[in-house]
């Protein structure tokens, strides 16, 4: 290239592979002072919730203790925390279990709503009928029909499975459905210049530009998950977290802390879960600027 | 370097499109050459059917009417025939800039690392050497599209079909660009058909201009650019470009004027 050709475009380039003048001028680069700015972010975000909950939890303490609020009816965080924490030996085996449902599940719920959408897709005739009965699916209170899963499939893992993949594959389909309609025209028209076939365009440009669709229903799909596994547990189960619960509330007297302790419990899996599915997320899409 | 052989030719290509109100007639009876080697541009306003027409070029539409020929052969499945440039760069943001280039290769069947060793040298020897490993988004909208028109580039085809490809910069990028441009297709040496509104950039870059009118789309004007290559920003100046310029323009302000009188007709 001459000298001339190279204006203040290519010099302004040159400096470094990131976009000078862009709204992700500070992501962080591989340079250490990058990676700190980048541990700073993350501190920035995770400090101030964190900040919160803990401000909540001190005043829900202090208001319990101070007006002396029977245990049964509320008991405070800390001896919550401290039942829950002697109670390990039963609620282990029971976090492992609807654990299990859950991530099954939700495998389950992914192959149905991927099967769903790329069908939804590629068959003009089946998007007008389908696409319709999904939407509708979701009017029907799935919880309403846990009793007859259980009915269809016994009592074993399979009925969770299914209960939560009901819950769950929706948000997934709908997101993918919409991912693959959003592909950009004009990439699919060169290709379609480069002699792609059908198969190609959907490896080479529909899937990958879907990927941040589908991941949004993902992420949605999998707040659903453990709560299914739950739903499915309280109708008829002989372990998990919802039996668990389920046995906390009808002993004499009624245990309420442990059964708050499950509900905490539960949300700190739902969060793993949806920290798992966003760290999949980024290792299946390398290309997207870090966060 | 030309030996006159037509690499692309249009003879009466006419486009209709069925409406609501009935048919559009798009363009029609479009009469165009480009011959080995030659650098040919189509400029006319927006909504004159170029795009169309180049779109017709490319294989991604059929014509109502007429006859395309590509190296004398009217090819019943035009796709692949030439390589085309789409007017964004339509570069895929989840390939790095190598793999963006190398696409049609591997599209072709080609491996992975095959087509980024062929990639490469094309890379380093316009100017993009220090970007290869770069995604599409660190990149700004001028590097895109010399990623982009080296993808075009490699498919190696004796035809390139390049859609606005400059339309969407600032001034000065773009200059830089048709510059760069120039470069690069004085040394790979194909049939270009470039689709263009600036009026400089066809003037710069063409040996011959066509200039079209709108609905429906015609050509008005042929102007022939005689101008010497390698053709440099100084010629901008030049009382000869600044002639071509001139006359450029005002056939262009002949096609919209008469389009006007004849749109004013109408009840």
């Amino acid at each position: 290239m001459s000298a001339l050709a190279r204006t203040d475009d290519a010099l302004a380039e040159a400096v470094g592979t990131a976009p000078p003048a862009s709204p992700l001028a500070s992501t962080p680069g591989p340079s250490p002072a990058g990676r700190r700015r980048g541990f700073g972010r993350r501190v920035r975000t995770v400090v101030p919730p964190l900040l919160v909950i803990a401000a909540v939890l001190a005043l829900w303490q202090l208001l319990v203790t101070v007006r002396h609020v029977d245990p049964q009816l509320l008991p405070g965080p800390n001896l919550i925390a401290h039942s829950t924490w002697d109670d390990r030996v039963n609620i282990w085996p029971a976090i492992g279990v609807t654990t299990e449902e859950a991530v099954l599940g939700m495998a389950l719920a992914v192959i149905v709503g991927v099967v769903f959408a790329v069908s939804i897709d590629s068959f003009r005739p089946v998007r007008g009928s389908l696409y319709p009965i999904i939407v509708a699916s979701q009017t029907v209170p799935i919880i309403a029909l846990a009793p007859l899963v259980l009915v269809w499939w016994g009592f074993g893992l399979v009925p969770k499975i299914v209960l939560v993949a009901l819950f769950s594959f929706f948000p997934i389909s709908v997101g993918l459905v919409q991912g693959l309609a959003s592909s950009d025209p004009d990439a699919m028209n060169l290709l379609r210049t480069m002699r792609a076939n059908r198969f190609q365009l959907l490896r080479r440009v529909r899937f990958p530009s879907a990927l941040p669709h589908f991941f949004t229903g993902l992420k949605i799909s999998v707040t659903y998950a453990y709560s299914a596994a739950i739903v499915a547990e309280f109708v008829g189960a002989q372990q998990g977290l919802g039996v668990y619960m389920t046995t906390a509330i009808r002993a004499a007297p009624i245990r309420t802390d442990l059964v708050l302790g499950a509900v905490f419990v539960i949300a700190i899996l739902t969060l793993a879960l949806f920290a798992i599915v966003g760290l999949i997320e980024r290792l299946a899409m390398p290309w997207r600027p870090k966060p | 370097m030309t030996d006159h052989r037509p690499n692309l030719e249009l003879r009466g290509v006419a486009k209709r499109f069925s409406g609501n109100d009935g048919d559009v007639v798009a363009v029609d009876g479009v009469d165009l050459v480009a011959r080995d080697g030659e650098f040919v541009s189509l400029i006319g306003p927006s909504g004159c059917g170029k795009s169309t027409l180049f779109n017709i070029a490319a294989g991604l539409e059929e014509v109502s009417g007429g006859h395309v020929l590509i190296n004398g052969e009217e090819l019943r499945d035009r796709l692949g025939a030439s390589a085309y440039m789409p007017q964004h760069d339509a570069l895929l943001d989840w390939r790095r800039v190598i793999d963006n280039v190398g696409l049609s290769l591997e599209l072709q069947g080609v491996r992975r690392d095959e087509a980024r060793r062929r990639a490469l040298p094309l890379l380093q020897r316009f100017g993009l050497g220090e970007f290869t490993r770069a995604w599409p988004w660190q990149l700004s909208g001028g590097m895109r599209q010399r990623v982009a028109f080296l993808r075009t580039v490699i498919a190696d085809r004796p035809l390139l079909l390049l859609d606005e490809p400059f339309g969407a910069l600032d001034g000065i990028t773009r200059a830089d660009l048709q510059q760069w441009l120039n470069q690069v297709w004085s040394e790979v040496g194909a049939t270009v058909l470039l689709v263009t509104h600036d009026i400089s950039e066809a003037v710069f870059l063409s040996d011959r201009i066509y200039v079209m009118s709108p609905r429906p789309g015609r050509i008005t004007a042929i102007i022939d650019v005689d101008l010497p290559r390698p053709r440099t920003a100084a010629q901008k100046e030049d009382a000869r470009f600044l002639a071509v310029e001139q006359r450029l323009r005002h056939e262009l302000n002949a096609a919209i004027n008469a389009w006007g009188e004849f749109a004013g007709r109408q009840p």
